[in-house]
């Protein structure tokens, strides 16, 4: 019995190893909340998101046109540069393959822009094929307005700070424009499992 | 974990004002910035940077307008190097040191 739960707890521990990328460590229960500026208090009433290209808007849902949109559950393990990881965080939203549908032919790039003023970039093919959402319960509750609600965006194959608290719209560009963090020392891609923190600029 | 509705507003609680930035921020200046008075290059408005809101949780040390609450200042230290983002104060006045009122003479 003890040998088998010693091997039970080195598999386990092995597959938490496997799911933690470079220079993470497991934050467990916890959730930080590491902000920038103040937290953007959005009544649903007011809020709405959009998609823009550079000659104006393309798409706006309100409120209910976007829950009314086809949603997803998924549970994703989340990671920040700041080296925390979460495993298995539980959200529901909308996939961005449904928000982006109608993305011009031209457009490579996707600024993302939030309440509060924040920005980050991404690059288009890295928002399609089910890899991002705009996400708006967190562990089948309203997303709290300190983890970005009443909606922000998640795409867990990218440090956190790719995950924009509070985003209001998906502009569509063909060339790229760093973010807020990306335009002070961030890495402009951000992918974890690279260890791409920080730019060397 | 579920997270509530916060009641309590735990980023406007861990604001700081921008007097604590000035350790930080002595690695890189060689006078106290936070009695320079900075104009905002958003609103205009002109304030002692000590008395900026200092966001000090995130990535960086953030200090934002105390009156329009826009980024003025970005200070970190990444892998050995200081980085110092300044875009958003349109002009920094520093009380210049004893020994520079002197050799402007009177």
């Amino acid at each position: 019995m003890a040998v088998l739960t010693r091997g039970f707890r080195g598999r386990s521990q092995d597959r938490g190893d496997q799911r933690l990328p470079p220079g993470q460590y497991d934050v467990g229960d916890g959730f930080p909340v590491l902000s920038a500026g103040p937290t953007p208090r959005t009544p649903p009433a007011r809020w709405d998101l959009t998609v823009h290209d550079q000659t104006g808007e393309l798409r706006r849902w309100n409120w209910e046109e976007f829950r009314a949109l086809p949603r997803e559950a998924l549970s994703v393990d989340i990671h920040c540069v700041t080296t925390w990881s979460k495993f298995d965080t539980r959200w529901e939203g909308v996939s961005l393959d449904t928000l982006l549908q109608d993305a011009p032919a031209t457009a490579r790039h996707v600024l993302a822009s939030s309440d509060g003023g924040y920005t980050t970039n991404l690059p288009l093919e890295e928002l399609t094929g089910g890899r991002a959402w705009v996400v708006d319960t967190y562990e089948g509750q309203p997303l709290a307005p300190e983890h970005g609600g009443p909606a922000r965006l998640l795409v867990p194959h990218l440090y956190l700070w790719k995950s924009a608290k509070w985003v209001r719209r998906l502009t569509l560009l063909p060339h790229d424009e760093p973010g807020f963090w990306e335009t002070f020392g961030y890495h402009n891609h951000g992918d974890p499992w690279r260890e791409e923190r920080y730019s060397g600029d | 974990m579920t997270e509530p509705t916060a009641t309590v507003d735990t980023t406007a609680a861990r604001r700081l004002d921008g007097n604590a930035a000035a350790g930080m921020l002595a690695e890189l200046f060689a006078v106290d910035v936070t009695t320079a008075r900075s104009r905002c290059a958003s609103c205009g408005t002109t304030s002692m940077l000590g008395a900026h809101h200092l966001y000090a949780d995130a990535p960086a040390l953030v200090l934002r307008c105390p009156d329009c609450t826009d980024v003025v200042l970005r200070y970190a230290v990444q892998e050995g190097r200081i980085l110092l983002d300044l875009r958003g104060a349109q002009l920094l006045t520093v009380p210049a040191p004893a020994a520079t009122d002197e050799s402007n003479g009177a």
